[in-house]
């Protein structure tokens, strides 16, 4: 029963990173309705970026943690400006086949250059915030992984705040609703696609740098696995639903830790795959999604 | 309406056979032609850029003192950019296009087989230096290496961990990705059961899982008192924090894949107290040993030879020593000369090569304590 | 008979004889040749599923890995089992024939499996569909001790000849343009054009996009087999995502449903790396590169050169 216990709590602090990257999946699905497959590199940017802050910061307090995270963010908003501005905008309205080749395009990009950049051989990630381990009766969790819950907590809830709440929030949800017609109410969508991007980009730097953190060895081509099953964690909640990712994330989370400690271990990896298929098969819709009908 | 393409195809086959043809490269070369193959990009890197620099200390030393049978030797490198299937080609170009004599790699027990079923296909004779999984000789009588193989290796970890750790219920977590992880591991298990031990959790994972918290909650219950870990270091420092995370705190025990400075970085204090098996050790005081690490870190910076270093240099010397028995540089009776190698005396120890064409040579225990590789004890084969 | 089946034979032909001439030809350049030959017959079997019906698969190369380990299974346990340890050079080439088409034909039925949820999947659903197959189908292959695990098969017989892949390349790329310029081909166009429209006609496009995953996947089988009895040791994880990446720039690059252009294209991804071997660690940062400005820039691919008159459906 502790052993259960213990691979559900794993299971938490795992499937809170996987709700992260699947929170700018779903950002961007619903408003631009295509995969962007360079979001895990987004999130090895943060990453980097969180180490190469780490490693300037020298001391470890609270203080220079949070700015890792932050800058982390930053950058990541920015590359994802960028990224949209250069490869995507000018696919607007092109065959969404075209526009995904593109994100893989930008995908292998980012890695490859990546590796020729940093190097291919995995780098330590320096520790971020004061680390112990606290004990609850017969469990064990280390504070990075309650950092995890805690900071993918604060950020889910602003996001629904920012996007129930705010002006712009409601122009994303217009949009992506139906694009012409925000336009025609005079959104600019535009402003509503970028800004999209940079908060989802954001929240992946986000990620990366609390992944990072638990599991310290990053290389240019750490984002490829996560990146993908964030995405199946996406769907399996619905795909533009925010509280689907979460969902999502944490119910791969926990499968994949079950998994992982039974004798099918290695499967670890086919089982996000084949949730998908399952999913996709029995309710294409995602668990907390809603139904489309396809209008000729 | 003939699809363009259809009509292509009949042409395609002739002018491959036209550019492919050319007369037979019969001229002897002024130098000897040796390749080396090892990934100094990718994954692999560290091991390929540890191996290459002491070849080409090696091959440097050699030619400052003559040469063999006259000639210099020239050292040919091809980078397998840590891919399967690219070592193949690697090897083909090497051994047709740059006319090699011998072949010295690859430096990882997957790719070397891949390379393997070339050299012996094309009867060039190939030396790894470093790949200790059994099916790389066993591919043909062309096939040597200069290390230990895993079965070696593992009864020497079983024994260490029964004898001296005193060890009754080991855990094991192998890696099911590497064929050098796979195999390590089977010997243990075999070995440490029948010197009287139980293996009371046997859990594996794959190459590039990051999270490993499941399978060391379900070995936490099963209470074992050493952890046998046969995988590379960038994976065995994860696992290594991890362990110590859960609560975990008995020593864990490894093969030469540990070895590499990363390990101790990234992992920090999780290793502490944790016992590996290699081919050499840094802090020997064997004068042999000395020389060459005096003479390794004068021309890189100050940096130590590792395990793949010492055997990459090795292998380099042996290969010249074959050379030099042949009396010939032409792959048969280099061949046979490998084959016939008995009391070479290198940095790794003195290697005999047996029937099988592996080097028959004492393994070397390390400890890791106050943040750095010590040397614990030899085991003799 | 019709020109293309003189075209076929002449194509039969010419392999076989160009092998004859095997030992004269360098043996890198014949193994870069070959491993052109299979390049090709992956990129044309993909382009039918991607380019000519339009449907979006990224899991190619599972395909290949199904097809690469049953026939090597057929050649080094069933092969031995069923004519004992040294038949004759006839009855080997009948034993690789019959794993060649084992290999093609299990893949085939994975592509008939993978087919099925494609009715209910729009572009890129079905893209993450076919990603996830190719990494499922790789762990499954890793975790099979009887297949060899992680260290793959080795020991696999050398019995790929230049003829046997140009044989392929030709059987492939006839077969596919045959169907492709047939009026059951018109489906396929029909389903990538306009679905919908296909649809209120009459056309079963569900059959229609089951039997291109089939067919595509049959001859990257095929290209599986010829490739393993090749390299001698196949490696699960050479069966990766960035297998799938190469193939699909390749359909790309030649432009997808245009067959010459991708066969050009394969041939041109085929040197490239040997070509580009001096600077090898920036040839995937290239390529990246080329994949975006390619469909920035010109979407319908580069190579794509028509000869004549090509009907536009």
């Amino acid at each position: 029963m502790t052993e259960l216990l213990q691979q559900l709590l794993n299971g938490l602090s795992l499937g809170a990173i996987y709700a992260l990257i699947a929170l700018g999946y779903t950002l961007v699905y619903g408003v631009l309705r295509f995969i962007n497959f360079a979001h895990s590199e987004v999130f090895m940017v943060g990453a980097f970026v969180g180490c190469y802050i780490g490693r300037l910061a020298g001391a470890v307090t609270w203080w220079s943690g949070l700015a890792a995270l932050a800058s982390a963010m930053l950058v990541c908003g920015v590359l994802g400006f960028v990224i949209e501005k250069i490869a995507y905008r000018p696919l607007r309205g092109a065959p969404v086949l075209n526009v995904l080749i593109t994100a893989i395009g930008v995908s292998l990009f980012l890695q490859y250059g990546g590796q020729l950049v940093f190097g291919a051989t995995p780098r330590t990630f320096p520790p971020l915030f004061p680390e112990t381990r606290v004990s609850l009766g017969s469990l064990d969790i280390s504070t990075n992984q309650l950092i995890v819950i805690v900071v993918t907590t604060v950020l889910l809830v602003g996001l629904q705040l920012i996007v129930k709440h705010t002006r712009i929030g409601t122009a994303m949800r217009a949009v992506a609703l139906n694009p012409k017609a925000a336009q025609l109410v005079g959104v600019n969508t535009n402003t509503v696609f970028s800004f999209t991007f940079v908060l989802g980009s954001a929240l992946a730097g986000a990620g990366g740098v609390l992944y990072a953190m638990n599991y310290p060895s990053i290389d240019p081509l750490m984002g490829v696995m996560p990146g993908l099953k964030a995405f199946v964690a996406a769907i399996l909640g619905g795909i533009g639903s925010i509280p689907g990712a979460a969902l999502g994330g944490l119910i791969l989370g926990a499968a994949e830790t079950l998994v992982g400690g039974s004798a099918f271990s290695t499967y670890k990896d086919a089982i996000a795959f084949g949730l998908l298929i399952l999913i996709l098969l029995v309710r294409p819709a995602g668990l907390l999604g809603r139904a489309t009908v396809e209008k000729v | 309406m003939t699809s363009p393409a259809c009509r292509l195809l009949p042409f395609l086959a002739v002018i491959t056979l036209l550019a492919g043809c050319g007369p037979k490269d019969a001229s002897a070369p002024a130098t000897i032609k040796i390749g080396n193959m090892a990934s100094t990009t990718g994954k692999d890197a560290t091991y390929g850029q540890s191996s290459t620099r002491a070849t080409r200390l090696a091959i440097d030393e050699i030619n400052a003192a003559g040469g063999v049978l006259g000639r210099q030797v020239e050292l040919i490198f091809e980078d397998t950019q840590s891919k399967p299937g690219e070592t193949a080609t690697v090897a083909k170009k090497l051994i047709t296009r740059d006319h090699v004599v011998a072949l010295i790699g690859e430096i990882i027990s997957s790719r070397s087989l891949e390379a393997a079923g070339v050299a012996q296909a094309l009867k060039i004779p190939m030396l790894t230096p470093t790949a200790t999984n059994p099916a790389v000789t066993a591919t043909g009588d062309y096939i040597f290496r200069a290390c230990f193989i895993d079965p070696f290796q593992g009864s020497v970890l079983a024994k260490f961990a029964r004898q001296d750790l005193g060890s009754k219920r080991a855990a094991v977590l192998t890696s099911i990705s590497s064929s050098y992880s796979t195999g390590l591991s089977q010997v243990f298990r075999e070995q440490f059961t029948a010197a009287g031990g139980e293996i009371v959790a046997d859990q594996k994972f794959a190459e590039g899982d990051k999270d490993f918290k499941a399978q060391l909650t379900a070995i936490r219950s099963a209470n074992p008192d050493v952890i046998f870990i046969p995988a590379y270091y960038t994976e065995v420092a994860l696992i290594a924090k991890q362990v110590r995370e859960l609560g975990i705190t008995v020593p864990m025990l490894g093969g030469d894949g540990w070895e590499a400075p990363e390990l101790i970085q990234i992992a920090g204090t999780a290793v502490e107290g944790c016992y590996y098996s290699t081919h050499f050790s840094a802090s020997s005081t064997d004068p042999k040993i000395v020389d060459f690490i005096t003479r390794y870190r004068a021309r890189y910076d100050g940096q130590t030879p590792d395990c793949m270093a010492a055997l990459g240099y090795d292998g380099v010397y042996m290969m010249v020593d074959a050379i030099r028995r042949a009396g010939i540089a032409e792959p048969l009776k280099i061949k046979e000369a490998l084959a016939a190698t008995k009391g070479f005396e290198g940095v790794t120890g003195r290697i005999d090569m047996d029937a099988n064409r592996n080097a028959s040579k004492p393994a070397t225990i390390l400890k890791i304590e106050g943040g750095k590789f010590l040397y614990l004890k030899t085991v003799a084969p | 008979m019709s020109r293309q089946h003189a075209a076929l034979l002449a194509a039969l032909a010419a392999s076989i004889a160009v092998s004859a001439f095997g030992g004269s030809i360098n043996a890198y350049f014949l193994d870069v040749a070959m491993t052109a030959g299979i390049a090709i017959v992956m990129a044309v079997s993909l382009n039918l599923i991607n380019g000519h019906t339009g449907l979006f698969s990224l899991g190619h190369a599972g395909f290949m890995a199904i097809g690469a380990y049953l026939s090597a299974a057929v050649t080094l346990f069933v092969g031995p089992h069923l004519v004992g340890p040294s038949p004759s050079v006839i009855t080997t080439q009948f034993i690789f024939l019959a794993a060649l088409i084992t290999g093609g034909l299990t893949a085939a039925f994975a592509g008939f499996i993978i087919g099925l949820p494609s009715l209910r999947l729009k572009g890129d659903y079905l893209a993450l569909v076919t990603l996830g197959f190719g990494e499922i189908v790789r762990v499954v292959f890793q975790n099979i001790p009887a297949l060899g695990g992680a260290l793959g098969l080795n020991g696999i017989p050398p019995l790929t000849t230049f003829a046997w892949i140009y044989g392929s390349v030709a059987v492939t790329v006839f077969t596919i343009s045959c169907l492709v310029n047939s009026t059951y081909g018109r489906g396929w166009l029909a389903t990538r054009d306009n679905e919908i429209a296909a649809r209120s006609i009459g056309l079963n496009t569900t059959r229609y996009k089951i039997t291109a995953f089939a067919i595509g996947a049959f001859f990257a089988g095929v290209a599986g087999g010829l490739f393993a009895h090749l390299r001698m040791t196949i490696d699960p994880r050479g069966f990766d995502f960035s297998r799938s990446i190469e193939i699909i720039l390749m359909v790309i690059l030649g432009g997808m449903g245009n067959t010459l252009g991708v066969i050009l294209a394969a041939i041109l991804l085929t040197l490239l790396p040997e070509i580009l071997r001096p600077v090898a660690e920036y040839r995937m940062v290239l390529y990246s590169l080329l994949l975006i400005v390619l469909m920035l820039v010109r979407p319908q691919g580069l190579l794509n050169v028509r000869f004549g008159k090509q009907s536009k459906v």
